[in-house]
């Protein structure tokens, strides 16, 4: 099948494991992930005063783009798919804002036509789970992962605002634990999971992220984990940068491993 | 100045669509707040203090920075207060000021290394500039 895939800024830069590994994750299991054309930068964050619109447009392109395909959009990067997802969901039920933006949008060169939220938005985990299913990725699985302890770590992004969100339930989420069981490892769960990792405040106040990150990484070592996997660039930086005693590693790169997809190197 | 602030106030109520009047003063939000410990004023004394236009002591706080954006408050608020949601945009009434902003470009060499990635800086000046 043939999604659209919006890959977002870091994923061409500092996180390229995190694009390739996807990328050809998803080839052995038949999905193909078509580029949107020209996708512009999500911004990282989602601001949620409701004046906010410019800040927002370049997730509405990339939605209207994948609409115009008649595809689903698919994002894999945590903060990508938190911005654009609740910019989806702004637009289904904000029906001022929703003209707001079709009012700038509509000075672009080659306006879209209006644009209200029809596209699916999935996070590369969802199309897993819910379009490929972790049966058939078990089945594909080709160098299982027996043994290792894996930790999940979810961050806040994917989950919250869970009523916007809904990938998973937002205090007790499963996908991530369910993925590994399918790649032949077993999940760890700890109570840190689903809290933030410092996130952008590691440019204000690095101490405030090294504290939160640092707890993050003693809980999942603490109830014996031997690596944590993460969806997100700037979780993975901040644990890291705080001293991790645990490998931090990508969750594409973990399926691309157990595909048997992983090579050594990849070109630039 | 106390129409400034009435002003304000006003704004902050309106972009954020939180409504202080519903907070039953639990505390939760700030006990799940990974940020507490960096704050002088907490979630829940926002959602008191924006209600009542207690404002200035906030405007020049550091704990309008200090939010992670994390959405834990806004996600276990048993009133569906939306804390978080209400510090940004008493944050955004701040920074849209002239010259206000919190950080520039210019700064931005100065607290990156070589790993840091593309999506901490847009974030960070997404969140601390207009």
């Amino acid at each position: 099948m043939k999604v659209s895939y919006y890959p977002g800024c870091t994923l061409r830069n500092k996180a390229r494991d995190l694009d390739i590994w996807a990328r050809r994750s998803a080839e052995a299991l038949g999905v193909e992930l078509c580029e949107l054309e020209d996708w512009q930068c999500c911004g990282g964050v989602f601001v949620a005063a409701r004046d906010e619109i410019a800040t927002k447009l370049s997730s509405v392109r990339a939605l209207a783009q994948a609409r115009d395909r008649g595809q689903p959009l698919v994002t894999v990067c945590s903060a990508c798919h938190n911005v654009i997802k609740r910019t989806n969901q702004t637009l289904r039920t904000d029906a001022d804002f929703a003209a707001k933006v079709h009012n700038y949008m509509a000075q672009d060169p080659n306006p879209i036509a209006p644009y209200t939220g029809e596209t699916e938005v999935y996070h590369y985990l969802e199309l897993l789970r819910d379009v490929v299913g972790f049966d058939r990725v078990r089945a594909a699985v080709k160098h299982p992962l027996t043994g290792k302890k894996i930790a999940a770590y979810y961050g806040c992004l994917l989950l919250r605002p869970g009523k916007v969100m809904r990938m998973d339930d937002p205090e007790n989420p499963r996908v991530m634990e369910d993925f590994i069981r399918a790649l032949g490892a077993e999940p760890v769960v700890y109570p840190a999971r689903n809290e933030c990792c410092g996130g952008y405040v590691v440019l204000e106040n690095a101490q405030s992220a090294e504290k939160r990150s640092r707890t993050v990484s003693a809980s999942a070592a603490g109830h014996g984990a031997e690596m944590i996997v993460t969806a997100c660039p700037l979780c993975k930086y901040n644990l890291v940068k705080s001293g991790s005693e645990l490998p931090v590693v990508y969750f594409t790169e973990l399926l691309a491993e157990a595909l048997g997809v992983k090579e050594e190197s990849y070109a630039e | 100045m106390q129409n400034k602030n009435e002003r304000r106030r006003e704004q902050i109520l309106r972009i954020s669509g939180v409504n202080p009047l519903k907070c039953m003063r639990c505390g939760k939000c700030s006990a799940t707040c990974p940020s507490y410990d960096e704050m002088e004023y907490h979630p829940h004394e926002f959602v008191y203090m924006v209600e009542t236009g207690d404002l200035e002591p906030l405007i020049h706080s550091t704990s309008i920075y200090q939010c992670l954006s994390c959405m834990a408050c806004v996600e276990r608020c048993p009133r569906g207060v939306e804390p978080g949601k209400l510090i940004e945009a008493l944050r955004l009434t701040v920074i849209r000021e002239k010259d206000a902003n919190h950080m520039t470009a210019d700064t931005i060499p100065a607290v990156i290394d070589d790993e840091t990635p593309q999506q901490a800086i847009v974030s960070a000046l997404r969140k601390y500039t207009k």
